[in-house]
C-alpha cells in the first residue's frame, strides 16, 4: 500500500502477501495463533451473552492479522502497550488464556485477581503492560516504554497499538513529537479498522493517518492487515529500522472488526455488504488457510489444530466459570504498594 | 530635574534582588534601552535598561550589593545641563510599598520551627493502606525527627534540590522531566546545577506537552524507571490529569498488584503572587479525592527535603505539592542522607492546650503567625502541620481535638470540598462530642483568585482571618 517517506528509503510494497513463500510450518504457527484468538473472542462473545461476562467487552474477530504478524517478529525484550481491545494482544504474546477468561468472568483466578476486566490485564513476565480504558493513553504510555528501552539500554523495543479513533487524541501528536525528538525505540501501530466506535475514519480524521508522523520526521507506512505475511513483513522491516536506533516509525494496518464496537454495539453505521465483503472475501484466516490446502497440508491435519484450539479455549472458559470470584477482602488491596511502616 | 532609577521588580514574586554589576560608570552617557546593570533575582540574572537619555550621575548602589529592595533608587540619571551637584539628598529607601506582595523571599531571616513540641511515638502496622482506605483511625509511622540534631540553613529552593540529588546519586534509575528543568535549570532554579552533575540522560528538557510527558513518564516508570515529572506550576499539571490519576494511580490496583508506578509529580502548586486565577489554584483536594495516589505538602525547608526523599523511594505514585512562596525561605534542615520523613505523619509544630490549628504548605507559617498573636491575647494555640494530605494524619488531628476541644482548619485553596472540608468530616465522625464549639475553616475565598492587589490579598486567607477563627471558636471574638 502506502508510504510516508522521511528518514527511511522509499520501497513500494505489494498488496498483498509478500513475504517469500512461507514454510507450512510458519503458515501452521500463524494460522494457530490467528485461530486462538478468534475462537476465544467467540467463546468470550457467548460468556458475555450468557451474562457470564460483564461490562464492556471489545472483541477483535477479523483484526486477528495485525498482532498476530508483528507478534511473530517481535523479539523478547520488546514490551507491548495496547488500548482496550485487548485480548488478542495478551494471547499473542502468550499469556495463558485460562487467566485472560478468568479476568473476563471477574474471578480471582485472572490477570489482574479479577479487579480489572477485559480492558486492564498486565503481565510483566510477558512485557505486556496493558489494556488501558482512555482512549489514546497507550501511545503515551508506550512512549514511555521505549524511553525506558533506550535509558536501560536493553535493546528493546515498544510496540503501541491504538485504534484510528486515538489518532486524533492531542497525546498521539505529543508523543509523535517527542520520540522523533529524542529517537526513541517505538513502533506506533494505528490498527485501522475504519470506525471509532459508529465514526467512520472519513467522518473522523483529516488526510492519512500514517502520514501523520511527517512534520515530526517519522516514517509512516499503510499496510494490509487482513494478510497476516504483509503485516509479518512490514513490522519485520520496522521493527529492525526502529531497532537500529533510527527512532520511531508508524504501521498503520487496515483491518475490519467484524462485530460492534463493543457487545452492545450493533454496528448499524455499517452495511451488512460492507461487512460481509471482508467476512467472505478478505479473511485472514481463511486466506491462510486456503495457503496451507494450497501447499498441499491435508485438511485433516488442519483439524487436527483447529480441534486443539476449541479445546484450549473450551478448557479456559471453563476454567473462568469454575473458577471462584475474588475473596471480599481483595476489595482493599493492591491500592498501594505496601511500604514496612 | 534629576531622575532616580530605581530597583525594579524583574519577576512576580520579587521583592529584592542584589545589584550584580554596573555597565555604565558615573559620568556615562545613556541611551534609553541602553543596558546599564545585571540584576540578579530569585530566579536569574537579569539585564536593566535605561528608559531614558542622560548622563548617569551617581551610582547610588554599588556593585556587589546583596539583597536590594524592589524601588530603591540605584543611581540618578541627569538631564542636558545638569551636574552632580543638582542632585539632593536621595532617600535610599524603597520610593513605595508595593502593596501585598509577601513579605519573605530569599530573605537572610531563618525560619525557625521548634523540636520542642512533643511528637506522637507512632506505630509499625500491618497494612496500614487497607486500614487506612477502611477509615481506621491508626497512629502515624513512628519517626524521630528530634534524633537529627545536625542541620544546616538552607532555602526550600535548595532542600528539594539537594534531595533529588542525593537520590539520584543513590539510584541511577531515578530521573527528572520537565519542561526547563536542564538547560535553563529549572524556571524556579529548583533543579539548579542537576544537568551538570547527571546528564542529559537523566535531566532531561521537554517540549510544552504535559499531557504527553507525564503519560510517557508513567509508562516510563512501569517499564522500571522512576521518573520525577516537574510540572512548571500544578496548574499546567492539569493538562496531564488523566494521566496522573487513570494511568499512575489505578494501574497497580487493576493490575490486581502485579505491576505498579514508581513516579513523582511535583511543581509548585497554589496562588504565587498576582498571576491571575488560571496560575493561581491549588490542587491538594483534587488528588487527595484519588485512591491510589500519595499527596504530599511541605512547608519548611526539612519537610521539603524529607519528604520528598520519600517521593522518590515510595514505590506508588506521588502527587508533590510545592509553594512558589516559600522557596526562597530559609530554615534549619537535617544534614543526615537518611533524614526521609513517613509519608502519612504530620507534625506537632507548636503544642497549645486552647485550640487546634491544622494547616499544611504555606499556611503553615501563617498558622505560626497567628499563633503568636493570640499567645498576647492569652490564647495557647497547638498549630499542626499536615506534611502528607493523603493518606491523612487522621490520629494527630484527633488526639489533638480530644486534647483542646476547639479546632480551625487552614488551606489556601477554596472551602468547598476542600481538606478543611474533610477535617470538618473527621472531626464530625469521631470527635463530636469533644468539641466545644463548632470547626471553624479558614480558606481561599470562593472566587477564581483576582489579579488585583488589593482584591487578592482579600481573596486569600490572611494570618489576621486564622486569628480571627481561633478566638471565635474560643469565644473569644
Amino acid at each position: 500500500m502506502a508510504k510516508s517517506k522521511t528518514k527511511k528509503p522509499a520501497k513500494s510494497k505489494a498488496a498483498s502477501n509478500s513475504a517469500s513463500n512461507p514454510s507450512i510450518d510458519e503458515m501452521k504457527e500463524l494460522y494457530r495463533e490467528m485461530l486462538l484468538i478468534r475462537r476465544f473472542e467467540e467463546k468470550a462473545g457467548q460468556l458475555y451473552g450468557m451474562g457470564l461476562i460483564g461490562g464492556f467487552c471489545h472483541l477483535y474477530i477479523g483484526q486477528e492479522a495485525v498482532v498476530t504478524g508483528i507478534n511473530s517478529v517481535q523479539q523478547k525484550q520488546d514490551t507491548v502497550v495496547t488500548s482496550y481491545r485487548d485480548h488478542a494482544h495478551m494471547l499473542a504474546c502468550g499469556m495463558d488464556p485460562k487467566g485472560i477468561m478468568a479476568e473476563l468472568t471477574g474471578r480471582v483466578t485472572g490477570y489482574s485477581r479479577g479487579k480489572g476486566g477485559s480492558m486492564h490485564m498486565f503481565s510483566k513476565e510477558e512485557n505486556f503492560f496493558g489494556g488501558h480504558g482512555i482512549v489514546g493513553a497507550s501511545s503515551s504510555i508506550g512512549t514511555g516504554l521505549g524511553f525506558a528501552h533506550k535509558y536501560k539500554k536493553d535493546n528493546g523495543v515498544a510496540i503501541a497499538y491504538g485504534g484510528d479513533g486515538a489518532s486524533n487524541q492531542g497525546q498521539v501528536a505529543e508523543c509523535y513529537n517527542m520520540a522523533a525528538l529524542w529517537d526513541l525505540p517505538i513502533l506506533y501501530v494505528i490498527e485501522n479498522n475504519q470506525y471509532g466506535m459508529g465514526t467512520s475514519v472519513s467522518r473522523s480524521s483529516a488526510g492519512s493517518l500514517y502520514k501523520r508522523g511527517e512534520g515530526y520526521g517519522i516514517p509512516g507506512e499503510q499496510v494490509d492487515g487482513m494478510d497476516v505475511f504483509t503485516v509479518q513483513a512490514a513490522a519485520r522491516q520496522a521493527l529492525d529500522y526502529v531497532r537500529s536506533g533510527n527512532g520511531p516509525y508508524i504501521l498503520e494496518v487496515m483491518t475490519y472488526r467484524y462485530r460492534g464496537h463493543s457487545m452492545s454495539d450493533p454496528a448499524k453505521y455499517r452495511s451488512k455488504d460492507e461487512v460481509n465483503t471482508f467476512k467472505n472475501d478478505r479473511d485472514p484466516i481463511a486466506m491462510i488457510k486456503g495457503m496451507m490446502v494450497d501447499g498441499g497440508m491435508a485438511e485433516d491435519d488442519i483439524k487436527v489444530i483447529d480441534k486443539e484450539i476449541k479445546e484450549i479455549v473450551a478448557e479456559a472458559a471453563t476454567f473462568a466459570q469454575e473458577s471462584p470470584e475474588p475473596d471480599a477482602h481483595e476489595l482493599w488491596t493492591d491500592v498501594l504498594v505496601e511500604v514496612d511502616a | 530635574m534629576p531622575t532616580n532609577i530605581l530597583m525594579p521588580a524583574l519577576s512576580p514574586t520579587m521583592t529584592e534582588g542584589n545589584l550584580a554589576k554596573w555597565l555604565k560608570s558615573e559620568g556615562d552617557t545613556v541611551e534609553a534601552g541602553d543596558v546599564i546593570a545585571e540584576i540578579e533575582t530569585d530566579k536569574a540574572t537579569m539585564e536593566v535598561e535605561a528608559v531614558d537619555e542622560g548622563v548617569l550621575g551617581k551610582i547610588l548602589i554599588s556593585e556587589g550589593t546583596q539583597a536590594v529592595a524592589v524601588n530603591t533608587p540605584i543611581a540618578v540619571l541627569l538631564e542636558d545641563g545638569e551636574t552632580a551637584n543638582d542632585i539632593g539628598e536621595v532617600d535610599a529607601a524603597p520610593a513605595a510599598d508595593i502593596p501585598c506582595v509577601p513579605e519573605v523571599q530569599d530573605s537572610d531571616s531563618v525560619t525557625q520551627t521548634s523540636n520542642d513540641a512533643e511528637q506522637h511515638a507512632g506505630a509499625t502496622i500491618e497494612n496500614r493502606d487497607i486500614l487506612y482506605a477502611q477509615g481506621v483511625i491508626i497512629e502515624p509511622p513512628p519517626f524521630d525527627e528530634a534524633s537529627f540534631t545536625d542541620t544546616e540553613e538552607v532555602t526550600v529552593r535548595v532542600a528539594l534540590r539537594d534531595a533529588m540529588a542525593e537520590e539520584m546519586r543513590r539510584d541511577g534509575d531515578v530521573y527528572l522531566m520537565g519542561e526547563e528543568v536542564a538547560e535553563y535549570n529549572g524556571a524556579y532554579k529548583v533543579s539548579e546545577g542537576l544537568l551538570d552533575e547527571f546528564g542529559a540522560k537523566r535531566v532531561i528538557d521537554t517540549p510544552i506537552t504535559e499531557h504527553g510527558f507525564a503519560g510517557l513518564a508513567v509508562g516510563s516508570a512501569m517499564n522500571g524507571l522512576k521518573p520525577i515529572v516537574e510540572f512548571m506550576t500544578w496548574n499546567f499539571g492539569m493538562q496531564a490529569i488523566d494521566h496522573i490519576i487513570n494511568s499512575a494511580g489505578k494501574t497497580l490496583y487493576m493490575a490486581g498488584g502485579q505491576l505498579g508506578c514508581p513516579i513523582v509529580f511535583r511543581g509548585p502548586n497554589g496562588a504565587a503572587s498576582r498571576v491571575g486565577a488560571q496560575h493561581s489554584q491549588c490542587y491538594a483536594s483534587w488528588y487527595a479525592h484519588v485512591p491510589g495516589l500519595h499527596v504530599l505538602a511541605p512547608w519548611s525547608a526539612a519537610d521539603a527535603k524529607g519528604l520528598m526523599k520519600a517521593a522518590i523511594r515510595d514505590p506508588n505514585p506521588v502527587v508533590f505539592l510545592e509553594n512558589e512562596m516559600l522557596y526562597g525561605e530559609k530554615f534549619d534542615v537535617p544534614t543526615d542522607e537518611d533524614f526521609v520523613i513517613p509519608i502519612g505523619r504530620a507534625k506537632i509544630e507548636r503544642s497549645g492546650a486552647d485550640v487546634t490549628i491544622v494547616a499544611y504548605s504555606i499556611m503553615v507559617g501563617k498558622a505560626l503567625e497567628a499563633a503568636k498573636a493570640l499567645e498576647a491575647e492569652g490564647i495557647d494555640a497547638e498549630v499542626i502541620n499536615l506534611r502528607t494530605i493523603r493518606p491523612l494524619d487522621r490520629f494527630t488531628i484527633l488526639e489533638s481535638v480530644k486534647k483542646t476541644n476547639r479546632i480551625v482548619s487552614v488551606e489556601e485553596s477554596w472551602p468547598f470540598s476542600g481538606i478543611g472540608a474533610e477535617i470538618a468530616a473527621l472531626i464530625g465522625e469521631h470527635a463530636f462530642d469533644y468539641l466545644d464549639a463548632p470547626l471553624a475553616r479558614v480558606c481561599a475565598k470562593d472566587v477564581p483568585l483576582p489579579y488585583a492587589a488589593n482584591l487578592e490579598a482579600l481573596a486569600l486567607p490572611q494570618t489576621e482571618h486564622i486569628v480571627n477563627a481561633a478566638k471565635k471558636v474560643c469565644y473569644a471574638d
